[in-house]
């Protein structure tokens, strides 16, 4: 079993690299080929031909497009992001610290929106039909069509303007503690939560409502099981394994999900970097940041993948055979 | 624990006067009204009635489960002693985990997928306070009472690693670890093949006897009650109509709902014999009878007295009641069905068969470069008008068969069917249009073959201007027709299939089957969704369209009995293989295969008679790496010698057409010991 894990893993590591490899291809024909003359996009129509080509000399980008991209591939496969325009120094230690920075909101994010989302959803699903889940049910969906910008101006104004319990900006004072900059972090996370709760909630109350009526739960009870008991050790272990697979996979999407967010609230995450790096026509960095994005997207759906098939005694005897 | 042995006087289960309502939409409809049983300890009981009686429902309220809408809305149900109604929570907790148990239908549905069998073993003997390890070692020490084998590897596998008959133990061994007072089995052989459910019959037998426990066996099969209970009750629209021993009660009913019911099954007799009775009409929406007795509207011996009166459970002697008015005149219960006796097409003897397959046979590939070989060198022809009924356990090779010959599969190269003497190309995407619509299919649960969204006219219509190529009003006429020809009337052309009964449902698949005059009908288990009662009417009705249209069918069965009602031959299939073939009376009456010889002792008979059983040792062999020889070996009862194992029997047929592939001579060969015994058959697949 343990090997043929090992297997599994094994090919979807190779999957995940081919999958990377074509993230890295598309990336580089948005930023580089598109544009046309990069030199020419930077430096605006009015500019000097002769300042173009020198600046496209400089950036390399006079070469013919194979190159340049085995080039760059060269140098990323070496930890070499390239170098910004914009700020004349190399790309890695900006991408590594919004990286960073995102990471620290997904996961004050999630921390608050999956005990919140499965706990919403489980207690809808064990009052299915009454008052409780009819609200709660209401409420998620609704949550979830609200767009983050709407949710994030509405929160900031109550939370940040109005009631004043929480800093407007996201950005910490340098040297902050842990706990400061949580403070700073929550009025950022909560439009994603808003959006992901819904989400989870509802994975949560369907896959709940399922394993409460399946026969297995009425086995269960008839064995004289204590109802807490047969929750935790028959209902819930079989509901919510989608649910957490979903989790998994939606970090990924969270964390592209941050340009919104991270813009609204100037916080100098991923996001941001790549939003100011298209706005700056820094194409080296917003390559690096798309492609590191991308990444950590494959990661997440990786993971969730091998969470499915250890969750799931099914598939986890199928890859035996 | 101590009331237990104050109780132990207590019958196991005693319901007076149950009645359940389930509320739909705002309105309370009665689904038990009155029902009052006593089952004595260490007595099996069996509740027999047809989808929709309520027998489940009296399995679910006696263990207060039922679902959220339903409630005991009057009476009792006391199990060992105690009143379910008035338990508290701790002690409907404790009632649960000591004395009662019940194993359902379906037992891979029944256990946690996600966790061990050994852990689901444990628990039940943790609640009753033992530790750990001991739990463990005293669920292992029961797998092996339920007859597995290696309880150390079961005990360790996930449910989904076992075959249905092992689930099926598993879930018996974890209902009898707490040596419950009753035992409660709904439907517990429904999902498994013939031989299998042999078995697990004859384990519940042999375990009832070991553990003294009572059993409450809830079945619409006769003659798995007939066979494992002492006593039976008769439910139909939430009432018990007749109760009484069993054997008395099959061989002599005293309700005309049983009555009808035992004349459904189709027994004794080969093809040609009179068609089967059936029972009109349908049961009553619960509470819609509100006078009268609630059999009244189908029974053909209803007077005026019964549709005012509502009988009270007559003493009909012999420990026996009847909810009948006129109890001692069932015998003369007309036939209600109109069908008239079946007509033989007339087949000469040198017809040119419609259907031809030669040398077929089917491999998928598997990852890692395996094969399995699905079909082996299958070579049959099929006359018009013909009915070829195809039997074997699961996996034997009758589906791939059949999709083969609907070109829904591709058989491999090598292989050749001929439709009416012209070759046909493997695939139904190839097949000229003639051919295609030459051969049809009936599927086995009509729900899931007929588009929910779309109306009768639509999905007979579709189907005539496809295979048929006609339109307008053409169509129209041809689509009225084809639902005379399945007696439907044309009111249920604009019905979709939700509004429609089981039973008409698989009329207007039937009709659709025969939208464009079909030569060949692949009937692929058409019945076993059905109740018995409805059973009956399809099978009529199919005898009937073969006698008039002239059409062939291959049918497809593991209902033995069904399959000697309309079979002019019979093929059995193990492995992929055919193993025998021939005349349908030569084939049921032998000599036969040892395999035929198992599958037909291990179909329960309505009678209650135990002949002299036959049972297969061991799990069907993985097809991927069949067993050498002759691939029955590593389960023949006859295996005598290395030749067995060594050499593929030759398949030869005699005058008759009748071949066996087997290496004893015919004269060795089993024979059913009496024909009358062999003329019951497995009842009321439904």
């Amino acid at each position: 079993m343990q090997s043929a894990f090992g297997r599994f893993l094994v090919r979807r590591l190779v999957l995940s690299l081919l999958t990377l490899w074509l993230v890295s291809v598309v990336v580089f024909l948005g930023a580089q080929v598109l544009p046309g003359d990069p030199g020419r996009a930077i430096l605006g129509p009015l500019a000097d031909a002769r300042a173009v080509a020198s600046l496209n000399a400089e950036l390399g980008t006079d070469r013919p497009p194979v190159e340049i991209y085995l080039s760059w591939v060269g140098d990323l496969l070496q930890g070499d992001m390239g170098q910004s325009y914009a700020y004349r120094a190399p790309v890695a230690p900006f991408v590594g610290e919004a990286l960073l920075r995102s990471l620290k909101l997904v996961g004050v994010i999630f921390v608050i929106v999956v005990p919140l989302g499965i706990g919403a959803g489980v207690i809808a699903a064990l009052n299915a039909g009454k008052p409780v889940d009819r609200i709660i049910s209401v409420a998620s969906l609704s949550l979830t069509v609200i767009p983050e910008f709407v949710s994030a101006i509405a929160l900031i104004l109550i939370f940040a303007v109005i009631l004043r319990w929480l800093p407007l900006s996201a950005t910490w004072p340098d040297g902050a503690g842990p706990l400061v900059q949580l403070e700073h972090l929550i009025l950022p996370a909560l439009p994603l939560v808003i959006v992901l709760f819904g989400y989870i909630a509802r994975m949560a109350r369907a896959g709940t409502i399922e394993a409460l009526s399946s026969d297995y739960t009425r086995t269960a009870i008839l064995k004289g099981l204590p109802w807490r008991t047969v929750l935790t050790r028959h209902v819930l272990r079989n509901a919510l394994v989608p649910t957490i697979t979903v989790v998994a996979a939606q970090t990924g999407y969270a964390l592209g999900g941050l340009v919104v967010v991270e813009a609204l609230f100037r916080y100098q995450g991923i996001g941001n970097l790549v939003l100011s790096a298209a706005k700056a026509k820094d194409f080296a960095m917003l390559q690096a940041g798309i492609l590191t994005i991308g990444a950590f997207f494959i990661v997440a759906t990786l993971v969730a993948d091998c969470l499915t098939v250890m969750l799931n005694p099914r598939l986890r005897a199928e890859l035996g055979r | 624990m101590t009331d237990r042995n104050q109780s132990a006087a207590s019958p196991a289960l005693e319901l007076s006067r149950l009645s359940v309502a389930y509320t739909v939409r705002g309105r309370d409809l009665p689904v038990l009204s009155d029902v009052s049983l006593r089952i004595e300890r260490g007595e099996a009981y069996g509740l027999v009635g047809e989808s929709g009686s309520g027998k489940s429902t009296v399995a679910l309220a006696l263990q207060r489960v039922l679902p959220p809408n339903g409630r005991i809305s009057g009476g009792h149900a006391r199990v060992a002693g105690q009143d379910v109604m008035e338990l508290g929570a701790a002690a409907l907790r404790n009632m649960r985990a000591n004395d009662v148990a019940m194993v359902f239908q379906d037992p891979g549905k029944a256990l946690n997928p996600s966790l061990t069998v050994g852990r689901q073993m444990a628990e039940v003997y943790e609640i009753l306070g033992a530790s750990g390890t001991d739990a463990k070692d005293r669920g292992e020490a029961m797998l092996g009472r339920v007859r597995i084998s290696d309880p150390t590897r079961v005990m360790a596998s996930f449910p989904h690693q076992l075959s249905g008959g092992m689930q099926q133990r598993v879930v018996i061994a974890m209902a009898l670890a707490k040596d419950p007072a009753l035992l409660i089995l709904d439907e517990p052989t429904t999902g498994l093949d013939a031989t299998i459910e042999a078995e697990v019959l004859d384990l519940v037998d042999t375990l009832r006897q070991e553990f003294g426990a009572a059993v409450l066996f809830i079945s619409h099969n006769l003659a798995a009650v007939a066979s494992l209970c002492n006593r039976v009750g008769v439910l139909y629209a939430g009432k018990l109509v007749e109760e009484g021993p069993a054997r008395a009660l099959f061989a002599d009913p005293r309700h005309p709902y049983t009555a009808g019911l035992l004349r459904c099954l189709p027994r004794a007799g080969f093809k040609g014999g009179p068609a089967l009775d059936n029972i009109p009409g349908f049961p009553p929406v619960p509470g819609s009878i509100t006078e009268g007795c609630v059999f009244a509207p189908r029974c053909g011996l209803a007077e005026d007295r019964c549709r005012t009166e509502a009988p009270p459970l007559y003493d009909v002697g012999n420990g026996r009641g009847s909810r009948c008015h006129f109890h001692d005149r069932v015998d003369d219960l007309p036939r209600m069905s109109e069908a008239p006796p079946v007509n033989l097409p007339e087949r000469g003897p040198n017809v040119e068969p419609v259907l031809r397959l030669e040398h077929l046979s089917k491999t998928y590939k598997l990852p890692g470069n395996r094969n399995v070989q699905a079909l082996r060198d299958v070579s049959l022809t099929l006359d018009p008008g013909e009915t070829l009924g195809l039997v074997g356990e699961s996996g034997s090779g009758k589906s791939t068969l059949a999709n083969l010959v609907l070109g829904l599969a591709e058989h491999d190269a090598g292989g050749a069917i001929s439709l009416d003497g012209t070759k046909l190309p493997a695939s139904v995407h190839q097949r000229p249009r003639a051919a295609v619509k030459a051969i049809q299919i009936i599927f086995q649960n009509p729900d899931s073959a007929l588009n929910r969204a779309h109306s009768v006219k639509y999905l007979i219509g579709r189907a005539v201007s496809r295979l048929a190529g006609l339109a307008g009003k053409a169509r129209d006429e041809r689509v009225v027709k084809l639902l005379e020809a399945v007696r439907l009337t044309p009111r249920q052309l604009p019905a979709k299939p939700r509004q429609l009964s089981g039973g008409m449902k698989q009329r207007v698949a039937v009709a659709r089957a025969f939208a464009a005059d079909p030569r060949v009908i692949v009937c692929d288990e058409p019945t076993s969704a059905l109740d018995v009662s409805v059973q009956s009417a399809v099978l009529n009705l199919l005898t009937e369209l073969q006698g008039e249209r002239h059409v062939s069918y291959i049918l497809i069965s593991h209902d033995l009995g069904v399959v000697r009602h309309l079979s002019d031959r019979i093929a059995v299939m193990y492995l992929g293989r055919l193993m025998e073939i021939g005349p349908a009376r030569s084939v049921l009456e032998g000599p036969h295969h040892p395999y035929t010889e198992a599958l037909l002792s291990a179909a329960p008979t309505v009678t209650g008679e135990r002949g002299t059983r036959i049972r297969l040792e061991g799990q069907i062999p993985s097809p991927v790496d069949p067993p050498t020889g002759c691939v029955f070996n590593t389960r023949c009862p006859r295996k005598f010698g290395p030749i067995c194992e060594t050499e593929e029997p030759a398949f030869t047929a005699d005058d008759e057409g009748h071949a066996i592939r087997c290496h004893l001579p015919r004269g060795k060969l089993g024979r059913s010991p009496a024909p009358e015994l062999a003329a019951a058959s497995q009842g009321g697949a439904a």
